[in-house]
């Protein structure tokens, strides 16, 4: 499995650790309540098809990467950084920039 | 038919011409008391006794594919109760003790084999965490062995003690601890449901969970609508999947685990052993074969097949801890899909649906528990109680904070 990092080009999958579901990138706020953070932290669509999770191209440029892929046929369908994503986590959330394509 | 020594002498006579199928292959009736989505271990074993220990029969098993033809079919088959936590304790010690009366209990023979398991460990914090572990299964009623270095010899003189990474300090050694037949022990449960008049239903897919005011009515099915007044799904990695069908997002991510088998070898391991630091365990077939296997590949996945750097990996683990395996072909490898919770602990309980049931996240530690799993969910669903040994399996204890995070490594699904 190769993955495409938007910084610098396709890579072999392990210079990338795999954090989880992309939906890390959106923290809930301080004082949310229990359901959010168990929303956030446990509870998963967990689907068989197309799905974003969130990876760290740690043995290269150490950006965060979301990655849209397959999960049943490992195919990568785009990347983009989590800083151009947005969220609630670390920067003010952008507007959705397109994919690069791998 | 009841399965004897002398009914192989006697068939061998006869030319074998005597035997029959071992189960019936009936097609679905319009209606059961008790539907369970899933043949494989768990669901087999949770049919078995909800006719043994609740005289429950009216009941269908639904499978997608054939029985036992997911990751009970397909796994490194270790059998043990080292668990440390309370919750975990009690159930993998109920489990071990049905493995011990398991093929008499059945008529079947699981090759259940207490070869016992070593696990090493390679620091003096190591030694301190096992010598702790080792007390607790103790004080649960198991058994366990603290060996030094030298004791670890005398079981495994083949392993590299020269190597300086991972030094071997000593083992942790549960006598109990073994192995079984993977597929005998879905064959074993299927043959013992369906005498008791379970009707397993193979090549039947759920597609849809019937809901009215708050309550479950059946199922919709490849081979038809099939009513029910209680359901339970056993689907392990495919639990995210069929617990949607009724509206519910588990604390579940699947994940891709690989293992491997190697040709058949003479007698060479006579344990189970796992190396933790290395991210290895093996044992060896009663055929020979060695099998084998390591991490999960870490990303979620349902490929049901791995990627090369997890092998790469695991097979480095091996060479670092014991080299004689080095010329040891590599027979096949497969990539089993595992139902990560974020704890590493599973879950047995009621959904917010009356009469809807799930047994599910059983992590990579499915096997084992396959007869302790059958026989509370069979209570659950029969009483609508959890059981004693499993009461702590909640669904809800990501939320009331009542975790159960055995090795301690936070809430991401694929650290467990």
């Amino acid at each position: 499995m190769r993955i495409t990092c938007p910084l610098c080009g396709t890579r072999d999958r392990r210079e990338f650790y795999y954090y989880g579901d992309a939906v890390y990138a959106d923290r809930p706020a301080g004082g949310a309540a229990p359901a959010a953070w168990d929303d956030y932290l446990h509870l998963r669509d967990n689907p068989a098809g197309e799905t974003r999770d969130l990876w760290y191209h740690e043995a290269g440029c150490s950006a965060w990467i979301e990655v849209t892929r397959n999960t049943v046929t490992h195919a990568i369908l785009s990347t983009r950084l989590v800083a151009e994503r947005g969220g609630t986590d670390g920067a003010a959330p952008k507007p959705r920039t397109k994919g690069k394509s791998a | 038919m009841r399965y004897s020594g002398f009914r192989v002498f006697a068939e061998g006579l006869g030319g074998n011409k005597g035997w029959k199928p071992a189960w019936r292959d009936p097609d679905p009736k319009p209606e059961y008391d008790i539907v369970i989505i899933g043949g494989g271990g768990h669901g087999l074993s949770t049919a078995y006794y909800l006719a043994k220990n609740h005289g429950l029969t009216n009941i269908a098993v639904l499978e997608k594919g054939y029985l036992g033809g997911g990751n009970v079919g397909r796994n490194t088959t270790i059998v043990r109760a080292n668990y440390f936590l309370p919750g975990n304790q009690e159930f993998y010690s109920h489990s071990l003790k049905l493995w011990e009366g398991l093929e008499g209990e059945l008529n079947y023979n699981v090759m259940h084999s207490q070869r016992g398991l070593i696990n090493l460990f390679h620091s003096d914090g190591q030694r301190d965490a096992f010598a702790r572990r080792g007390n607790a299964m103790i004080n649960q009623g198991d058994d366990a062995e603290l060996l030094d270095r030298e004791g670890v010899r005398r079981h495994l003189p083949y392993l590299d003690y020269e190597q300086t990474r991972f030094p071997i300090y000593g083992g942790l050694l549960h006598r109990r601890g073994g192995s079984a037949r993977h597929d005998a022990v879905a064959w074993g449960y299927a043959r013992g449901a369906d005498r008791r008049g379970v009707d397993l239903i193979q090549n039947c897919e759920v597609t849809g969970i019937d809901i009215e005011n708050g309550r479950v009515t059946g199922v919709q099915t490849t081979r038809g609508a099939i009513r029910a007044k209680k359901v339970g799904i056993i689907v392990a990695g495919r639990s995210g999947q069929v617990a949607a069908m009724a509206g519910m997002r588990l604390p579940v991510e699947s994940h891709i685990l690989q293992a491997f088998v190697t040709e058949g070898l003479k007698p060479v391991i006579d344990h189970v052993v796992s190396f933790g630091m290395g991210h290895f365990y093996i044992s060896q077939s009663d055929k020979g074969g060695l099998v084998f296997g390591g991490d999960l590949d870490f990303y979620a996945s349902y490929a049901a097949r791995g990627n090369l750097p997890m092998v790469e990996h695991v097979m480095e683990a091996g060479m670092t801890l014991m080299p004689m395996i080095g010329k040891a072909k590599v027979l096949r490898s497969w990539g089993g899909i595992m139902d990560m919770t974020p704890d590493g602990s599973p879950i047995i309980d009621k959904t917010h649906v009356d009469g809807l049931f799930i047994d599910c996240g059983w992590n990579y530690g499915g096997f084992k528990a396959v007869p302790a799993s059958g026989w509370c969910m069979a209570h659950l669903m029969a009483t609508g109680e959890p059981h004693e040994v499993a009461r702590h399996f909640r669904l809800d204890r990501f939320v009331t904070g009542h975790l159960m995070d055995e090795e301690g490594t936070g809430s991401q699904h694929n650290l467990h």
